[in-house]
């Protein structure tokens, strides 16, 4: 049920997600942020069952930390990150699977902004724009339409809005609440939110 | 220069490898680093745009099968290698390890390995036979060169105890005190490198990959004083980085080394040195 949604730009990516946590006919919170970050320029975002969302990205978030930790400072780049966590969905995968379906998104010097789609099949790939869950039906057409090499961080934020808006105005699922987050050579900040995470 | 002045007190604690003597020293360790003092010399280089291996053949019979590959220089990876001095049987073991290391790291990241990772493995496994175990330790020093994109080409020195440490010239095997002295002074001995401005980028003391070889070469010539320096008798490899961004392993034909020496001999010969 949760939407998750990924443009990149020149320079950098956005993310968005829904706010929020439900099951059955309870809305448990609205506030929710399913954006982690793994290191200082990439964030994963992670739709599923809440028990394997902060499961999974903690795990992953952890060990990047420590890799880091441990390397004296060495950085795994977007592209290595977005490979451990498919290595670990891998593994994973005919034990006891993560049902989480992730876009990756982080910033490199060499490589600029980069997003990358992994489905809980473990499944790996490089993209400029994505979408996981229901809101893909609705989304991905205005993404495919609207996306363009060389991007500002304004228009790609525009075009997560343009898709948000769709998703308030066509999808069944009530989803008032996004966070939308950006990832550029500054590192990650929040954009925007329907309701603040920290509160209560 | 490390003088090892043992007391007959040694004999207590020198044939296990977990013990320290009253001194505070591990003999077993010192040893094996001794083992490799009588083993054929390699010289390293790190230069501007490359790095040079040069290592003395040891030719101990004439019955011997010339070698298909090479008994001094390994491939660990893409982007590395190494030079072994020491026991080779020991040395075999601890490249299989760097191997699959680099192996392990390329499949769960889909990158190359950074090289002081690698190296800081293979050193934490040598490390080990140092502490527990009761097993002796590797009677192998190696120097490993290698490119990576966090800081492009490096040149790194271990030995016996685990210690490793990164070098912009080095040498290990016999008579490796003589070689350094020399590359202490000739270092860096460039047009750019003759001022001693501070301020200068230190890229710009380092050698070319040409000069590097010629140097490594000089080097060679004096640690194995007393036998003519020739193709057969050394082994010069390079690393360098290639247009297309991966780097090129080449160890020199024998044609190739030949004109390296010939140079060597004509500017020793023009400059009157020693």
């Amino acid at each position: 049920m949760d939407s998750v949604l990924g443009v990149t730009y020149k320079g950098g990516v956005i993310l968005a997600a829904d706010q929020g946590n439900a099951r059955s006919i309870l809305m448990y919170q609205k506030n929710l942020d399913k954006i982690t970050s793994l290191s200082g320029h990439t964030a994963l975002a992670c739709s599923g069952p809440h028990a394997d969302v902060v499961n999974f990205s903690e795990f992953i978030a952890k060990n990047i930390k420590l890799y880091e930790f441990s390397k004296d400072g060495t950085v795994l780049s977007t592209h290595a990150q977005a490979n451990y966590c498919r290595n670990e969905l891998a593994k994973a995968l005919r034990k006891g699977p993560y049902q989480v379906n992730n876009l990756l998104g982080g910033f490199d010097k060499k490589a600029g902004g980069s997003l990358y789609f992994l489905d809980y099949l473990a499944s790996l790939q490089k993209v400029n724009f994505g979408a996981q869950g229901y809101c893909g039906h609705f989304c991905l057409s205005i993404m495919d339409r609207d996306w363009k090499e060389g991007l500002t961080k304004d228009e790609a934020v525009e075009i997560i809005k343009h898709c948000i808006n769709e998703i308030h105005t066509r999808f069944l699922i009530a989803q008032p609440n996004f966070i939308i987050k950006n990832i550029d050579a500054n590192g990650v900040e929040i954009v925007s939110f329907g309701e603040d995470p920290a509160s209560a | 220069t490390t003088t090892t002045t043992t007391t007959t007190m040694a004999r207590r604690y020198d044939s296990s490898t977990t013990t320290f003597s009253p001194e505070g020293r591990l003999h077993q360790v010192e040893y094996a680093i001794e083992a490799i003092n009588n083993a054929g010399t390699c010289v390293g280089i790190l230069a501007k745009d490359g790095i040079v291996m040069a290592s003395e053949r040891r030719i101990t019979s004439g019955l011997l099968a010339p070698s298909k590959t090479s008994e001094k220089t390994y491939k660990l990876c893409g982007h590395a290698a190494c030079n072994v001095a020491g026991l080779t049987a020991d040395a075999n073991i601890l490249i299989d390890q760097a191997r699959v290391k680099a192996g392990r790291y390329q499949y769960d990241y889909q990158e190359p390995i950074p090289v002081e990772q690698l190296v800081e493995y293979v050193c934490n496994y040598k490390q080990a036979y140092t502490q527990y175990g009761g097993l002796r330790p590797f009677g192998v020093s190696f120097l490993f060169a290698g490119y990576d994109e966090h800081f492009g080409f490096q040149l790194y020195q271990s030995d016996p105890s685990g210690n490793y440490s990164g070098w912009k010239a080095t040498v290990i095997g016999a008579n490796n005190q003589a070689g350094k002295s020399l590359l202490k002074t000739d270092y860096g001995k460039t047009a750019a490198a003759a001022s001693d401005d501070m301020e200068e980028d230190a890229a710009d003391k380092m050698p070319t990959l040409k000069d590097a070889l010629l140097l490594a070469v000089k080097v060679l010539n004096k640690t194995m004083d007393g036998t003519a320096a020739s193709s057969d008798k050394m082994e010069l490899f390079t690393m360098t980085l290639q247009d297309n961004g991966t780097c090129k392993h080449h160890i020199l034909t024998t044609d190739e080394a030949k004109s390296i020496i010939e140079q060597v001999e004509a500017e020793t010969a023009t400059s009157g040195d020693a």
